[in-house]
């Protein structure tokens, strides 16, 4: 029974802690008890261990960890290959949701949820997906090193692919939202005046849902950041060519769990200000 | 006042569905909770004899262990009826790593003394570790050895793909090891995070070559091929086990140790390529 009540503590504590304490308050009250509550529960479930990890930070030894040839290795590489995967899924994802949006053909239920797949797939298994497909004795791959004498696994370009194939998803997702809630008109008008299809979707429709495409690319960017799972099957780990921050932190707890912690809250700044940059992409957009 | 405190009761009411929702989670993740608690009461109650005991024995063992730590939990719950052997295997630092992050476990079995360290430095180690087997290092290289690979020298030939294990897992430190004997300088593809991962890429044959230990050569079957090397001899590494203190079935942990370490236990390691201590 100890547990329950330490529990309504803490969420009574977080409601009465904030500075606008009153205002708060008042507009609680009229909040049921029984949604309110789990809802604090909720809350301090998903912030509390980003704040144990500030708590647990090493600040003192932080400047030293943070400043090492391999962090901005690691962070160097993050950057680069977020930033590639994301002009991928640009380059190709736009105009698949294009495609989804706008195109009337058979089985194109089906093929949305395909390609919106990897949202859901746990990226490992992404990772065995894309070593099946890809890798020196893939089914594309095989092909690829014998004609071409590509391989991806172990490279940089095997990172932005493992990265683009767990990130294109959120921005073909958030595009063809955006286009759906385009007016096609526009695009008909454009066409009676004489302008061909491509033409109107690049003068037209693209200007139309530009900040669409810029939230997707955002969230694809932060989830490219992120990847791990994929990553490290498929890419492997190789300092300065494969070793991305999640990669860097996963194996730097191993070893050294204060640098595992200085690492990860690199990644939760950046993964913070990204979303605070999305807010207010979204708020212009709707 | 009665308003007040049926006010506070209410919260409490959701509070404890919303615990209760959330231990329910984590059950998940630890279902011999209940009865490895209710096994533990039971092991120290019964005096000694082996044929009573019961309920769950959690191992944490390097992934090199797997084949011949799975075969030994089947002997185990073999010989002792109504007891359960679950294993968690991965990379010794990473098992030690949660083991000092609270993982409910009861016996620990690392593949170097290094890792073991970290466990018994946090005072989570019952007893002293010891030494129950030795492995030895092998490059694996795929079937039929097509690179004709028969030195640790051949491996830092250009082109060749080679794989080893992260210097921060004991694999990855006694492979470093050899190297170094030998005075080599190997740049591999890829740093992999266990000695499985390594060995993985070569089975799917998108590495060329992995330094893995003769075991996991010898658990691959023909899927891979083994080459020894003389330099592997200044690289063993010494496989400690120890009961944890935390353990919640301190008896059963025991006697599974005690067969590890046993004619019957080392038969089952020998032939899986380990060595004597």
């Amino acid at each position: 029974m100890t547990s329950p009540t330490g529990r309504s503590d803490i969420a009574a504590d977080t409601v009465r802690g904030g500075p606008r304490r009153r205002r708060v308050r008042a507009q609680v009250r009229g909040v049921p008890l029984p949604l309110l509550v789990p809802a604090l529960i909720g809350m301090a479930f998903l912030i509390v261990p980003l704040i144990a990890l500030l708590v647990r930070a090493p600040w003192r030894s932080l400047p030293d960890l943070l400043t090492s040839a391999e962090v901005w290795q690691a962070l160097r590489l993050s950057l680069v290959c977020a930033t590639a995967a994301t002009a991928v899924s640009l380059v190709v994802g736009v105009p698949l949701a294009w495609l989804l949006a706008r195109v009337e053909f058979p089985g194109r239920g089906l093929v949305r949820a395909l390609v919106t797949l990897p949202l859901v797939l746990p990226p490992v298994v992404g990772g065995v997906a894309l070593l099946m497909a890809l890798g020196r004795n893939g089914v594309v791959g095989k092909s690829l090193d014998s004609w071409f004498g590509i391989t991806l696994p172990f490279t940089t370009a095997g990172v932005v692919v493992a990265e683009a194939f767990v990130a294109m998803p959120f921005l073909v997702i958030s595009v063809e939202g955006t286009l759906r809630a385009a007016d096609p008109r526009f695009e008909e008008a454009a066409a009676t005046l004489g302008a061909s299809r491509f033409t109107a979707f690049r003068r037209v429709t693209l200007p139309l849902i530009a900040p669409g495409v810029a939230a997707g690319a955002v969230l694809a960017w932060a989830r490219a950041l992120g990847e791990f799972g994929a990553t490290i099957t498929f890419a492997g780990n190789f300092p300065g060519r494969t070793q991305t921050m999640p990669l860097a932190v996963y194996l730097a707890l191993q070893s050294d769990p204060e640098a595992a912690i200085a690492l990860s809250l690199v990644l939760l700044a950046v993964s913070v200000a990204v979303l605070a940059g999305l807010r207010d992409r979204w708020m212009t957009a709707r | 006042m009665t308003r007040t405190a049926r006010r506070s009761g209410r919260p409490m009411q959701v509070a404890a569905l919303g615990v209760t929702a959330l231990l329910g989670l984590s059950a998940c993740s630890s279902s011999d909770g209940s009865s490895s608690a209710a096994s533990g009461s039971s092991a120290s109650t019964s005096t000694s004899t082996s044929d009573k005991l019961s309920g769950t024995v959690t191992v944490f063992a390097a992934a090199s262990l797997k084949e011949s730590f799975t075969t030994l939990g089947k002997a185990f719950e073999k010989a002792h009826p109504g007891t359960e052997v679950t294993f968690s295997f991965g990379g010794s630092d990473s098992l030690a790593a949660s083991i000092t992050g609270g993982a409910p476990a009861d016996v620990f079995a690392s593949a170097s003394p290094k890792t073991m360290a970290i466990v018994t430095d946090a005072g989570d180690a019952s007893g002293t570790p010891a030494t129950f087997v030795r492995n030895q290092l092998e490059i694996a290289t795929l079937p039929g050895n097509p690179h004709q690979v028969s030195s640790l020298k051949d491996l830092t030939k250009s082109g060749l793909k080679v794989v080893l294990c992260d210097k921060t897992v004991p694999c990855g430190a006694a492979a470093q090891k050899a190297l170094d004997a030998a005075e080599l300088k190997l740049t591999p593809v890829s740093y992999e995070q266990d000695v499985k991962a390594a060995l993985t890429k070569v089975e799917l044959k998108e590495a060329d070559a992995a330094v893995v230990y003769k075991t996991d050569v010898h658990a691959a079957g023909d899927k891979v091929e083994g080459v020894e090397f003389p330099e592997s001899a200044d690289a063993v590494n010494d496989y400690p086990i120890v009961r944890l203190k935390e353990a919640k079935n301190a008896v059963a942990a025991e006697a599974f140790i005690a067969l590890v370490r046993s004619a019957e236990g080392q038969k089952v390691l020998t032939e899986a390529g380990f060595l004597q201590p």
